[in-house]
């Protein structure tokens, strides 16, 4: 003890045999920092990779988009499904909106229109845009829209009123694939939520502080 | 494990602490850089905090005593509410449930067993004179000081229905976007970015102390289990925490800059929190149990006078749960409404885990095997851990099946089963490490009488306490509720007067530890005889101010 007694605080690392210990102290935290830099990295670019999963996979009821090329080629099961259409409004959103049929017998294979409608129920312009979702959700990969007003936004002046087309068909796949042999109905829901640039957005969210 | 070679220079039995050249108190305490002063500051921070989070749950306690709603109403006042409406004296269930889980998580189990234990003996267990970084690790303890003044500020400014932030320790949105308005959340988010940017500074710390600072001749494969598990759980705080802070930082956003990350509005996906909390969220659990892991890998070999069974596959068990670890997030998600296929992966995934857990369980149970076992205090508190460790993974098997988890979803079990692992698991971890190195901190000694008697109530307390708790869920009380039908009220009753018992235990702790410092024996450099054979036993207790100043050597023939 007597003989180190006198030595001053010694800085940590320098009691390595080889190199220099601030340098080699310095490489390995700079090492784990980039560690967590690339995390953190990852944790925002799970954003757009969980989206392009959810519509590769039909991950948590996501329908598929298909053209009309890829529409041509689908022929006709002869077996039938039943689909039953939803439709909502988030909370704040000033419009009605109900689908035109309740239910719709369709032929699996074969494209078939749904028509839903909706109406500005106050007294200025907003622009909606509609999420979407199948039930159940394995179901949701064989679900292709070709033509849907879910694609783009829907501007409705007040007291405006539209009918809004979806074009779609169940690819036959579905009958083979056993998680959806017991699938007697899909149900196609949709809510329509206020677009941020319209003004009831600002409105709408003023009062919950986010 | 190690021995050490003959011209190591001890320091047993010499208290030339003046020689130490201690700073004054303020630099001591509160700009300090040696890594033993660290260590304590996160022990005595943990106490403090654990006996706010602990009085929390004691309130929710006396509530769940009997049916229908009794004190939330007085502790809304507590908390600065004045004539508190329904709703808001419901809120304060929410934000005590919350509080009482970020606490015990954030500023209870993690602080003491890798800022506080970690901190103390990694350094002195591989031979080094202090941490890599000794200011960093200042920074750290200091950063987690200051999350947790925010978590406790958020208690007085408005969360929406109430006072206080009522989301939930996971901070679920929309309910902490949209459903949260007031800044209290804000100041939970910001709580975790701070104690998150303290952990990871940590975790930067212990890997490169571990990497970098062993003793000439200590080998990776001749580290004790303790070290080894700081080292896994070093990992995951650095690979998951990041991901926490981008969940949050993302609500943060959400909140309060018009972002919609998690927002279905633009585009957003709530359930996209949720992925991004559990990715983080099922490693958090590791890193509260993996160094309680090793501490009791290092107590069993002690006090059975054996070398650990299997040193190892105890180390790589701890490297692969924590591999494993990030791959079962969505078990805590199977009522999402995920695919068949997605539930089977994930329950077998979860299930592999039991494998390396079970390698541990029988690695400590064959290192007792025909040793001379001694039932000290600290291996008291350990059989007490792999018991009810166990008692929490087999529940936890039961959970992992998605099936069986429909039923079980959000109900007590669940309660019943991360207490098993956490609360008693963990925190019988943190007592056994506790009596285990107090002398070796303190220089005096304990009651070992007194730490029996804590240990058996606080064994009968949590029991009571946790175990009605798989009752209550299989007969399907969900969690989270202040009130429930009157069925429930025989084991909740029952649970309330076992947190009472288990409340008692702590007062015979802090009796010992007030007996320890008034009339403790002075305690000699290695209190616990021939098995304990790691290298803070090699010095006085409590160690020299600076340690190892001539470096030990570790001998090439050295045993596990």
């Amino acid at each position: 003890m007597a003989a180190v007694a006198n030595q001053p605080p010694r800085s940590p690392g320098n009691n390595r045999k080889a190199g220099n210990p601030k340098a080699r102290n310095r490489k390995v935290a700079l090492m784990a920092f980039a560690a967590a830099l690339g995390m953190l990295g990852l944790g925002y670019a799970s954003v757009p990779l969980y989206r392009m999963f959810c519509q590769v996979t039909g991950f948590g009821g996501t329908t598929q988009r298909v053209d009309e090329a890829q529409a041509a080629t689908v022929k006709d099961s002869g077996r039938t499904m039943s689909i039953r259409f939803d439709a909502n409004v988030e909370r704040g959103m000033p419009w009605e909106f109900k689908p035109l049929q309740h239910t719709d017998t369709v032929s699996i294979g074969v494209r078939d229109m749904a028509l839903f409608w909706a109406r500005n129920d106050s007294a200025r312009t907003v622009t909606g845009t509609a999420s979407f979702n199948v039930e159940p959700e394995q179901a949701a990969r064989y679900f292709n829209k070709i033509q849907c007003f879910c694609f783009t936004e829907q501007t409705l002046k007040p007291g405006e009123e539209a009918r809004m087309p979806v074009i779609y068909y169940i690819d036959p796949a579905i009958l083979d694939d056993p998680d959806n042999k017991d699938v007697e109905q899909i149900t196609l829901s949709y809510t329509f939520h206020v677009t941020s640039t319209g003004d009831a957005k600002a409105l709408d969210q003023s009062g919950t502080g986010g | 494990m190690a021995t050490t070679a003959e011209h190591f220079q001890a320091h047993a039995d010499d208290h030339g602490h003046d020689h130490d050249h201690k700073p004054a108190f303020f630099a001591r305490w509160f700009m300090s850089t040696n890594h033993k002063d660290i260590g304590t500051m996160y022990l005595i921070f943990a106490i403090f905090a654990g006996i706010i989070g602990g009085a929390f749950s004691g309130m929710m306690r006396i509530e769940l005593a009997q049916p229908g709603i009794q004190y939330l109403d007085t502790f809304a006042r507590w908390f600065g509410a004045v004539n508190p409406d329904f709703n808001s004296t419901l809120h304060v269930w929410n934000v005590l449930i919350t509080a009482h889980g970020l606490i015990m998580v954030f500023f209870m189990v993690m602080p003491a067993i890798i800022g506080g234990f970690g901190n103390w003996f990694v350094p002195l267990m591989i031979g080094a004179p202090d941490m890599a970084f000794p200011r960093m690790n200042n920074i750290s303890f200091w950063l987690t000081v200051a999350g947790f003044c925010s978590l406790l500020l958020s208690a007085f400014v408005p969360g929406g229905t109430g006072l206080g932030a009522g989301t939930g320790w996971t901070v679920y949105a929309p309910l902490s976007t949209s459903g949260s308005p007031g800044p209290a959340v804000d100041f939970g988010i910001f709580s975790l970015h701070l104690a998150g940017a303290g952990s990871i500074m940590g975790a930067i710390n212990f890997i490169t102390t571990i990497f970098n600072m062993r003793a000439p001749g200590m080998t990776m494969h001749k580290m004790p289990l303790f070290v080894w598990s700081v080292l896994v759980t070093a990992f995951l705080l650095l690979l998951s925490l990041p991901v926490l802070a981008a969940a949050i930082t993302m609500l943060l956003t959400d909140r309060n800059f018009g972002t919609t990350f998690f927002d279905p509005s633009g585009g957003g996906d709530p359930v996209l929190y949720q992925h991004l909390f559990w990715f983080f969220g099922h490693p958090e659990v590791y890193i509260m149990i993996l160094p309680g892991f090793g501490i009791i890998s290092q107590i069993v070999s002690t006090f059975s006078k054996k070398p650990v069974f299997g040193y190892l596959g105890m180390a790589y068990a701890m490297v692969a749960i924590g591999v494993v670890g990030f791959i079962v997030w969505a078990h805590h998600m199977y009522a999402t409404g995920m695919s068949v296929n997605t539930k089977m992966y994930f329950t077998a995934a979860t299930m592999v885990i039991a494998v390396p857990t079970g390698i541990k369980i029988f690695s400590w149970i064959a290192t007792m095997w025909g040793g001379s076992v001694e039932f000290k205090s600290p291996m008291i508190w350990a059989l007490g851990f792999i018991f009810l460790f166990t008692v929490g993974g087999v529940t936890g098997v039961v959970l992992a099946n998605g099936g069986v988890d429909d039923v079980l979803h959000d109900t007590y079990y669940v309660v019943a089963h991360f207490h098993y692992v956490l609360s008693l698991g963990a925190v019988t971890a943190l007592f056994a490490g506790f009596y285990y190195w107090f002398p070796k901190m303190s220089g005096r000694m304990h009651s070992e009488f007194l730490a029996h008697v804590h240990f058996w109530i606080f064994f009968i307390g949590v029991n009571m306490i946790f175990f009605p708790m798989h009752f209550l869920g299989l007969q399907g009380m969900p969690r989270r509720y202040p009130d429930y039908a009157e069925a429930y009220a025989h084991w909740n009753q029952v649970a309330t007067i076992g947190y009472m018992v288990m409340a008692a235990s702590l007062v015979v702790w802090f009796v010992n530890i007030i007996y320890a410092f008034a009339a403790g024996k002075k305690a000699a450099g290695n209190y616990w005889g021939e098995g304990a054979t790691t290298l803070e036993w090699t010095l006085s207790s409590p160690p020299p101010f600076h340690q190892f100043e001539t470096l030990p050597v570790i001998e090439e023939a050295a045993h596990h």
